[in-house]
Parts: structure tokens; C-alpha cells; sequence
């Protein structure tokens, strides 16, 4: 079992899914009851086999890769098909492999207009082995090629099933993200020719290895070169985040796409973009990371607080959950832009609490539009009365999201505030302290409109117009069934933060360890002076470069 | 080189027959014999050989397929055989791009039979025009002489001008064909000056030759350096008439249009490749050294053609003009490699095989666009953007067939397209110069700018009602040549994106090596 795990774990996960959509679009369209089964199989061994990963996941060596397969694939320009999971993968592929099932179940109901299930479950599978293969990914090749599998899918599933702007969010999202990775290709090819390999004991100079790239293969880059790349992946990954000046495309998306779209991108597509962070940017140029990471912070702090003022304009329920994303991504950021394993823990926890919460959010905002047929908060109210059930599930859901201590959202806010207290020795403290000051009014404002949120859409009572209305029902089997997972994921991570801590902090610890080469001091984050120690690892990584 | 050097003065008093390699040539005499076959036929049976015409011409082509593949066998990508005193030179780089060719050949047989048989031409023509056409390209490949570039040139240009007006009873066509032969014939002629300038102050129309007399470091009274700028300069401007650059492209949209589609589909890949061949040649082993004019020439119709090309692209409302539109970006992004190709032997090797797997890729996405372009028409009857709309409530699988071109064009994984872009930008990083990195620049961007209009027909086809033009009479027939052609480069284009070692397998090869050693 462990043997064929290791051997092909990882890629059964991955490709599962796309097998599925195959498997799916085989099937006539007439045959409905097929297709589902065919989808629902494929997502659930795919979520089989991640709880197989799990279970034979070493946690003490959570620092390292786990199930490494490494095969040649494009030979010309050392591109190889390596995939691996650490400590930070884990949780998030885990994550994807839970939401994927659970967004099948919910749809099968009520497939939204123009129904087409066939091409709708096709889609969201292969959506599933885009993000799974992101995580998954060691080569920056293959992780591109993730990264960029997913626009597809998911531009048909706005485009297609989405709400009447459909098509103008459609074409912005895709243009947005397609715009940053092409810089971040630019950006990823740059750092191909000026990194060397054999820094990192790799035999060829030239590389896409994540590991070698992130184990000391950049040190010998000039400093400019590095916080050009930098700026180059930061476009990519902050688009897809999104940060504060580029999140413009997130909440036309989220309000058009049907209730399942949105859920997997708040679940899972955001945190692609801070996992680019976490895995590519920070530990592969830690040096212009710590040059950027006061801008970072300050778009962080200005994206808290911009979202927060955003989510008390709409009027929309769903826009409204939407910029309320863009706030918790302000939190994640925040707590990279610290540099510190504390941070980018918190960072972590972060993005799952995120994926859990913010996911459930949005599968009530689509319960509540099919029974209201609206969004407009002001024409709703009485969710509490009308349907007791799922509104106490919302207000829950809202406690967990405004960071409530005992659950899930608390771990990801309230540590990253802490971190920037406290930022990594290379940073400046003062400015720091001020972010700190800022993000924690931003948890203030957060309270304020989710709790004005939950005021206008369940307290209350109902409107005349839906008074007696036939489709405001209590939540249904189906949407328990989907919703449990979530709702019991947000209880236990609240209480038992260690659950995925003890997974993470060796990962992430490993991630930050700037590699010590040929004797050089190593660490440079972590001293204060920190670009002279970064200046003495180049020149001896140039010596080493050069003599060899 | 001694036998050359003997050949000359010899020459003089009589004619000595230079030595003819045989099995290099096989691939060229196969094709002219399938072509000399079907004149005979023609002249033989008159109206009974029209049901093997197009059969004949295919299969045809796939025995050309043989000694190529033998060729390969045989080596010869280690060892270039070299003939007429390097003239002509059969190597791995010939060899990749004469199946390129061959192959691009038999997609337009397939996309072609329907169409002629239903448009009532005549076939045997058609067919042999094409198949002359097709000679003149896998001459292109390997010629490296001013005048074997040049002869190729016209054997693949004429048969190409008779085509673009096949359809004489529509006005569009013969328009078509007029405006492609004006300019074409207006293009031979500057580079025909140009290369007469060449000569001139070079003394030799072997390009091997010319890049032994061309660097400016051998003195300025030796050669003259000016003519051979100004040679230079217009032996690729005739080029970029050839390739429709920017702002040498007016003729592509309108004969685009008019011409009948299977040879727009030619045109935009076929023709086009052997344009990019003669000029990747003439970079990379004439005038390599002379970057200093042809960078900054070619680096701005790179440029110019992506940002132009994909501008007015997203204005057009007939589909195969915004193919047209589209092909001069792609044709911009092909010659970007070959802008930085003299800043280094390294960058040199990059943008070689950056341009081969761009063409190869590039052949197999719009050889597939234009299959599913005449599939829907078909039905429609109209090149109209908007009769795409919802094609994937009427035609599932064409809807996805074409998105998967589409994406590839756009340069969305994991469709083809993807890779050819990543190798351009590979190509330009590696040259690691200023110039290099805005080019690239550009490149972003416009990589952005396409999506506006692929997405937009993508957008059509699954996001709106269907079109009245689509009818009610339910999917698409799609005939049998028509689904091989859209097989095969479905598959061709889907197989690149996965795994693009089975591109770069092929094009990585070196032309420099070639010029140095030969």
C-alpha cells in the first residue's frame, strides 16, 4: 500500500477527476441519474485517495516532501513531472478534495439555468484536478500549467450558468488573471536562466525544481534582478488573491457565478494565489520578499479595511460576502507579508478557515436566492422565522467569519494581528506595529457588517411578498448533507488549532529557512542587517559558482 | 569546399554535373511525381478521374511521408548532407519542417475535398496546383542560396495566386487573387533588388558566403558595408509582405476572406511557414553576425504586428478576417525569437527552435479553426461571427473542439498553444538584453489582448441562443474528411500541450552548427 502511495498517490489524486469528466461527458445526456453517479464517484475516490495521503502522511516530517514522484517531461528545458506534498499542501489539497464532492451533492437538486448537467459536472471536475495539481505541482512548469487550467472552467461556469452580467465577469476575471500569469511566466523563465542548480546540489544549472529553486539555488542573484522577478510573481499570485488594487474582477465573479462557482472560489481558487506566495515567492527569493513586504503589508492593511468599507455599501448579499473576502485576504497577506513562521502559520490557517467558512457562506447566499428568488437585502428579512434551521446556520456561520473564538475563523485572524507585532527582524518593526493597529480596527469593522448582514437577511420579519411565499422552506436533506462537513470542520479547527498547526509549522519553518550555502550564513531573515548577510550569501555563492 | 573551388574555373570550359544526392532529394522527386501522375491521369481519363483526383493527391502525400522518415533514419540530423556547394542542405531543421509541410499538405487535401466536389471547380487543377505549391515550400527548407530562396519562392507563391481566385464566379475571389499576386510580385520584387545588393557587394549568393563576407569588423573597404544594409533590409521587408507583418499585412483580410477556404487555411499556415522558413535561414546563417540591422527591423515588426494584429482583430465581425487579424499577432510573436537571435550562439539556438515549435503548433491549432470554420459554414453559409452564437447548444462537440483551438491560440493550458508562447518568451529571456525583456513585455501583454477576441467567439458559442442561421435541423453533419482533418488536429493540438516533448523533440536542432560546419 505505502509503495504504491508513494509511486502513484499524487497522480491517482490529480487526474482522477479529469478521468471523471471523461467519464461524464461519455455518457449520454439523456441518462441524468448516470451522470451524477459518474461525477460524484469520481470527486469521492478522488477525496479517497486524498484521506489515504492523510493517513500515511508522516507528521513529523511534515517539513518535508511526502510521496515525491519525479519523471521526465519536457526534456529541452529541464522541466520534469515532480509532484510532492508537505505540511502546506496537505491541508489545502484535503481541503479541494472536501469542497469538490460536497459542491456536486448540493447542485444535484437544482442544476441552475441553463441546467446542462452533463457539461456542468464535466467542468467542475476538471476544475478539481487544476487546483488539486497546484498544490500538488514541484516544478514551476507544471505548476503554471495548473495554475492555469482552472480559467477555463470556471470562465464557462460563470459565463454559462451565471446571473445577468454573466458574461462582462466572465471576460474580467479571465482577462485579470490571465494578465498576471503571463508576467509570472515572464517572471518564473527569468529566474530559470539567472538561478543555478548546483547551488542546490542539483547536477544542471538550470531548473525549474521547486525544491532546488527554494533550497538555495536563487542566492546569486543581483539584487535588482530579484525584486523585478518578484514584482512579477506578485502581479500573478496578488491578482488571483486578490489584493487591494487588482481585486476589482472577485466581486463581479462571485455575484454572477451560480452558488457552486462561488463557493469553489472562495474555497479554493483565492488560495491559489497566496499558496503561490507561501510556496514560490517567499522561499525562492526571501531576499526581495523582505524588500516588498512592507508594500505587501500595506496593501494587506488597505484591503482589510477597503473590503470592510466595501461590504458596508452593498445592498446585495452576495456582493456583500464577496468584498467581505477580499478583507480576509487582507488577514492572509498580512500575516506573509511578517515573514515569520508565526504569520505564515496563521497565513495557513488562514486560507482553510477562509476556504470553510467563506464557502458556506456562499452556499446559503445561493439557498437564499432560490428561495427568495433576490439578493437585495432590503427586500429580505425573517430567515430566522421563515426557515429557524437555516438561519441559525447562517448566524453561526457569521460568528465563525467575523473571528469568534471557539471557531475556525478566530485562528486565522487573530495570530496574523499578533505576527505583525512582531514581524521577521529583517522588517521594519514601527511599521509593522502600525499595519497592526490598522488590521485590528479592520476585525471592529468586520463585526459591524457581518452582524448588519445577519440583522437585515434573519431577524426580523418576512416581507409580504414572501410571506406565504410556497418556496421558503427550512434547509432540505440534500443541503444538510453538504453543509455538515463544513459546518463540523469550523467547530473542530476552532477548538483543536493543533489539528492543523502541528502539520503546518514544520512546513512552514522549512519554507523560511534561507539555505546556508558552502558555509555562508544562513537565515538572513532573521538578523537584523539582514540585506548585508543576503549580500555576503551572493558573493559566496558566486565564488562557488565561479570555482566550480 | 575544394571541389567547389575546382568546380569554377572549370565551369567555364564545361558544364560538370555536381553531385546529386539522391536519397536527400527523394522527398522532392516523390512529390513531383505524384503531381506529374495526376496530370497524366487528368489527360488519360478527363472527367472519369475526378473521383481518385483527391484520394490520389492524399495518399500521395503520406508516401512523401517515407523517404522522410527514411531520411530521418538514416541520420541525418548528425550529419547534414550538403549539395550544389551548400545550396542546398538536407538537415534535422529541413527535415522537421518538410513533414511539417507534407503533413499541414494533407490537412488542406482532407479540409479540401468536400469543398471542391460540392463547389463544382475542377479538381484536378486544384489538386495540382496545391501539390506545386507544396514543392516550392520543402525546396524553401532546405535552400540556403539567394537563388534557390528565391525560385522556391515563386514555385510556391504562383500556384498559391491561381487558388486565391478559384471561386472566379464570385467577385471577392478573383479580388483576392489580384490584390494577392500585386503584392506579392510587388514584394519579390524589393527583395529581388535586395538581393541583388547582396551579391553585389558580397560576391556570392550562397549564404554560408554571404555570412563569411558580412561582419562589419572585416574593414569597411573590403566590403560594402552599406549595400549590404540596405540588402538586408530589403530581402526582409519582401519577406514580411510574405509573412503579412505589420505594417506589410494589408493584403491578408481580403484575400483571406475571398479566397476559397480550404486555401486561406494554406495560406495562414503552409505559405505562411515557408515565408518564417526563408527568413529564420537567411537570419540565422546569412546575415547572423549583421544583428545590428536586422534586430532592431525585426524587433519592431514583431512588436508592431502582435499589438496592430491583435487590435484590429478585436473589431472584426467576419471570422475569417479575424483569423487573418489573428495570424498577423501570431506571425508577430513568431518573430520575436528571431529579433534577439544575434545577441548570442545561446539566444541563437533558443530562437531557432522557439520559432519551429511555434509554426509546428501553430499549424495544427489553425489548420483546426479553419476545419471547424468550413464545418459550420456548411450549415450556415456565412463566415459571420455571430452565427457561432450558442454552437454548443446545436454542435456540443464542434463547441468544444473549437474552444480547445481557441484556448490554444489564446495560450491557455493545456491546449498546444501554451508551450509555443512559453518558447518565444524562453527565447527572449535568454537573451537576457533590455531590448529582449520590453519585447517579451509586449508580448504579455498582447497575450492578454488576444484573449479579448478568442474569448469573445468562445463566449458566443456557449453563452448565447443559438443563432437563426444554425437552424433547427438539429447537430452539424460533419463529413468523414472533414472529422479526420478535425482529429487529427485536435489530437495533435491537445498531445503538444501535455506533453510538448513531442515538439521539441524535433525542433531542437541548431542551424548555426549547420552554417559553421558546412
Amino acid at each position: 500500500m505505502d509503495a504504491f502511495l508513494n509511486g502513484w498517490g499524487l497522480t491517482l489524486v490529480t487526474f482522477v477527476p479529469l478521468v471523471g469528466a471523461v467519464l461524464v461527458m461519455a455518457v449520454p445526456s439523456s441518462r441524468e441519474l448516470w451522470l451524477k453517479a459518474a461525477a460524484l464517484g469520481s470527486s469521492l475516490v478522488a477525496a479517497l485517495f486524498a484521506i489515504l495521503l492523510l493517513a500515511r502522511f508522516s507528521v513529523s516530517r511534515a517539513g518535508e516532501l511526502q510521496y515525491v514522484v519525479d519523471r521526465p517531461w519536457i526534456d529541452v528545458i529541464n522541466s520534469r513531472y515532480i509532484m510532492g506534498i508537505d505540511g502546506i499542501s496537505l491541508p489545502l489539497l484535503l481541503l479541494t478534495a472536501l469542497i469538490v464532492p460536497l459542491c456536486i451533492v448540493y447542485s444535484f437538486g437544482h442544476f441552475p439555468e441553463p441546467r446542462n448537467p452533463k457539461a456542468f459536472l464535466a467542468l467542475l471536475l476538471v476544475l478539481e484536478t487544476g487546483m488539486i495539481g497546484t498544490f500538488t505541482a514541484q516544478d514551476l512548469i507544471l505548476f503554471f500549467v495548473f495554475f492555469e487550467i482552472v480559467l477555463l472552467p470556471m470562465y464557462f461556469m460563470i459565463g454559462v450558468w451565471g446571473g445577468e452580467n454573466r458574461r462582462y465577469a466572465a471576460i474580467k476575471f479571465f482577462l485579470y488573471t490571465l494578465f498576471g500569469s503571463a508576467l509570472m511566466l515572464v517572471s518564473f523563465l527569468a529566474m530559470f536562466f539567472l538561478a543555478d542548480g548546483t547551488l542546490a546540489g542539483l547536477e544542471v544549472a538550470r531548473t525549474f525544481d521547486m525544491r532546488a529553486l527554494s533550497g538555495g539555488a536563487t542566492a546569486g542573484i543581483a539584487r535588482t534582478s530579484q525584486l523585478w522577478i518578484f514584482a512579477g510573481m506578485f502581479l500573478g499570485f496578488g491578482i488571483k488573491v486578490p489584493m487591494f488594487p487588482f481585486h476589482t474582477w472577485l466581486p463581479d465573479a462571485h455575484t454572477e457565478a451560480p452558488t457552486v462557482g462561488s463557493v469553489i472560489l472562495a474555497a479554493v481558487l483565492l488560495k491559489l494565489g497566496t499558496y503561490g506566495f507561501v510556496r514560490v515567492a517567499v522561499p525562492m527569493l526571501p531576499e526581495a520578499a523582505a524588500a516588498w513586504a512592507p508594500v505587501i503589508g500595506l496593501l494587506a492593511v488597505i484591503g482589510i479595511i477597503y473590503g470592510a468599507l466595501g461590504c458596508l455599501a452593498q445592498r446585495d448579499m452576495k456582493r456583500l460576502i464577496a468584498f467581505s473576502s477580499v478583507a480576509h485576504m487582507g488577514f492572509v497577506m498580512l500575516g506573509i507579508a511578517t515573514l515569520t513562521p508565526f504569520g505564515i502559520n496563521a497565513a495557513v490557517f488562514g486560507m482553510v478557515a477562509h476556504g470553510l467558512i467563506t464557502g458556506m457562506l456562499f452556499f446559503l447566499a445561493g439557498s437564499v436566492k432560490d428561495r427568495y428568488h433576490t439578493m437585495e437585502m432590503s427586500r429580505l428579512g425573517g430567515l430566522l422565522q421563515q426557515a429557524p434551521r437555516m438561519g441559525w446556520i447562517l448566524g453561526f456561520c457569521v460568528m465563525a467569519s467575523l473571528g469568534l473564538p471557539g471557531l475556525a475563523g478566530f485562528w486565522g485572524e487573530f495570530p496574523a494581528i499578533l505576527a505583525s507585532y512582531n514581524p521577521a527582524e529583517i522588517l521594519n518593526e514601527a511599521v509593522f506595529r502600525s499595519y497592526m493597529v490598522i488590521a485590528a480596527v479592520g476585525t471592529v469593522l468586520a463585526a459591524g457588517y457581518l452582524l448588519w448582514m445577519l440583522q437585515k437577511t434573519a431577524f426580523g420579519t418576512a416581507r409580504e411578498e414572501f410571506a406565504d411565499s410556497p418556496d421558503v422552506t427550512d434547509a432540505s436533506p440534500r443541503e444538510y448533507l453538504a453543509w455538515a462537513p463544513l459546518l463540523v470542520l469550523i467547530v473542530v479547527l476552532g477548538f483543536f488549532p493543533r489539528l492543523l498547526h502541528e502539520a503546518t509549522d514544520p512546513a512552514v519553518r522549512e519554507s523560511l529557512q534561507v539555505e546556508a550555502v558552502n558555509g555562508a550564513p544562513g537565515d538572513c531573515l532573521e538578523v537584523s542587517r539582514g540585506e548585508d548577510c543576503f549580500e555576503r550569501l551572493r558573493r559566496v555563492s558566486e565564488q562557488a559558482t565561479g570555482g566550480g | 569546399m575544394t571541389l567547389g573551388a575546382l568546380a569554377g574555373p572549370l565551369g567555364v570550359i564545361g558544364f560538370v554535373r555536381p553531385h546529386l544526392d539522391w536519397h536527400a532529394l527523394a522527398p522532392e522527386l516523390t512529390l513531383l511525381g505524384v503531381g506529374a501522375l495526376l496530370t497524366c491521369l487528368d489527360i488519360a481519363l478527363a472527367e472519369r478521374g475526378r473521383a481518385v483526383t483527391s484520394a490520389l493527391a492524399g495518399l500521395g502525400l503520406l508516401g512523401v511521408l517515407v523517404p522522410i522518415l527514411t531520411l530521418a533514419i538514416a541520420g541525418v540530423h548528425s550529419e547534414p548532407r550538403v549539395m550544389f556547394d551548400g545550396a542546398y542542405v538536407v538537415d534535422g531543421y529541413s527535415l522537421v519542417l518538410k513533414a511539417l509541410f507534407v503533413i499541414s499538405g494533407y490537412v488542406v487535401v482532407l479540409l479540401s475535398m468536400n469543398y471542391v466536389a460540392e463547389g463544382d471547380y475542377w479538381e484536378n487543377e486544384y489538386y495540382g496546383l496545391v501539390l506545386a505549391s507544396l514543392l516550392g515550400m520543402i525546396v524553401m527548407a532546405s535552400a540556403r542560396d539567394l537563388i534557390s530562396i528565391f525560385v522556391a519562392l515563386e514555385l510556391l507563391s504562383i500556384p498559391a495566386y491561381l487558388l486565391a481566385a478559384w471561386r472566379k464566379r464570385d467577385l471577392r475571389s478573383t479580388e483576392a487573387g489580384l490584390k494577392y499576386f500585386l503584392m506579392g510580385v510587388f514584394a519579390s520584387a524589393i527583395m529581388l533588388y535586395g538581393m541583388s545588393l547582396l551579391f553585389g557587394a558580397t560576391g556570392s549568393t550562397v549564404l554560408a558566403d554571404i555570412a563569411a563576407a558580412a561582419p562589419l569588423d572585416r574593414g569597411a573597404d573590403a566590403v560594402p558595408t552599406g549595400a549590404i544594409t540596405v540588402g538586408v533590409i530589403f530581402v526582409i521587408v519582401g519577406f514580411a509582405f510574405k509573412v503579412s507583418a505589420f505594417p506589410f499585412h494589408t493584403w491578408a483580410p481580403d484575400t483571406y476572406e475571398g479566397a476559397p477556404t480550404p486555401i486561406t487555411a494554406f495560406l495562414s499556415v503552409a505559405s505562411k511557414t515557408a515565408g518564417f522558413v526563408a527568413l529564420a535561414s537567411l537570419v540565422f546563417v546569412g546575415f547572423w553576425e549583421r544583428d545590428d540591422v536586422y534586430g532592431p527591423a525585426l524587433w519592431f515588426l514583431a512588436a508592431a504586428s502582435m499589438t496592430a494584429g491583435n487590435l484590429m482583430a478585436l473589431r472584426q465581425k467576419n471570422i475569417v478576417r479575424l483569423m487573418a487579424y489573428s495570424g498577423i499577432a501570431q506571425a508577430g510573436f513568431i518573430l520575436a525569437p528571431l529579433a534577439i537571435a544575434g545577441v548570442s550562439t545561446i539566444s541563437a539556438d533558443q530562437a531557432v527552435s522557439a520559432v519551429l515549435t511555434y509554426l509546428v503548433i501553430y499549424a495544427a491549432m489553425n489548420l483546426g479553426v479553419f476545419a471547424v470554420i468550413m464545418t459550420v459554414a456548411r450549415r450556415t453559409g456565412t463566415g459571420d461571427v455571430a452565427s457561432y452564437n450558442g454552437l454548443f447548444k446545436v454542435s456540443p462537440g464542434l463547441a468544444v473542439v473549437m474552444t480547445v483551438f481557441l484556448a490554444s491560440l489564446a495560450g491557455v493550458p493545456p491546449a498546444g498553444g501554451w508551450y509555443a508562447k512559453f518558447a518565444v518568451f524562453q527565447a527572449l529571456v535568454s537573451a537576457d538584453t533590455p531590448a529582449a525583456y520590453v519585447l517579451a513585455g509586449f508580448g504579455a501583454v498582447n497575450a492578454v489582448i488576444a484573449v479579448g477576441y478568442y474569448g469573445k467567439i468562445a463566449a458566443r458559442m456557449w453563452f448565447e441562443k443559438p443563432a437563426e442561421e444554425l437552424g433547427q435541423a438539429g447537430r452539424i453533419a460533419v463529413p468523414f474528411s472533414l472529422r479526420s482533418a478535425l482529429g487529427l488536429t485536435v489530437a495533435a493540438t491537445l498531445v503538444f500541450g501535455v506533453v510538448p516533448a513531442t515538439v521539441t523533440r524535433f525542433t531542437d536542432v541548431s542551424l548555426l552548427a549547420v552554417a559553421v560546419g558546412g
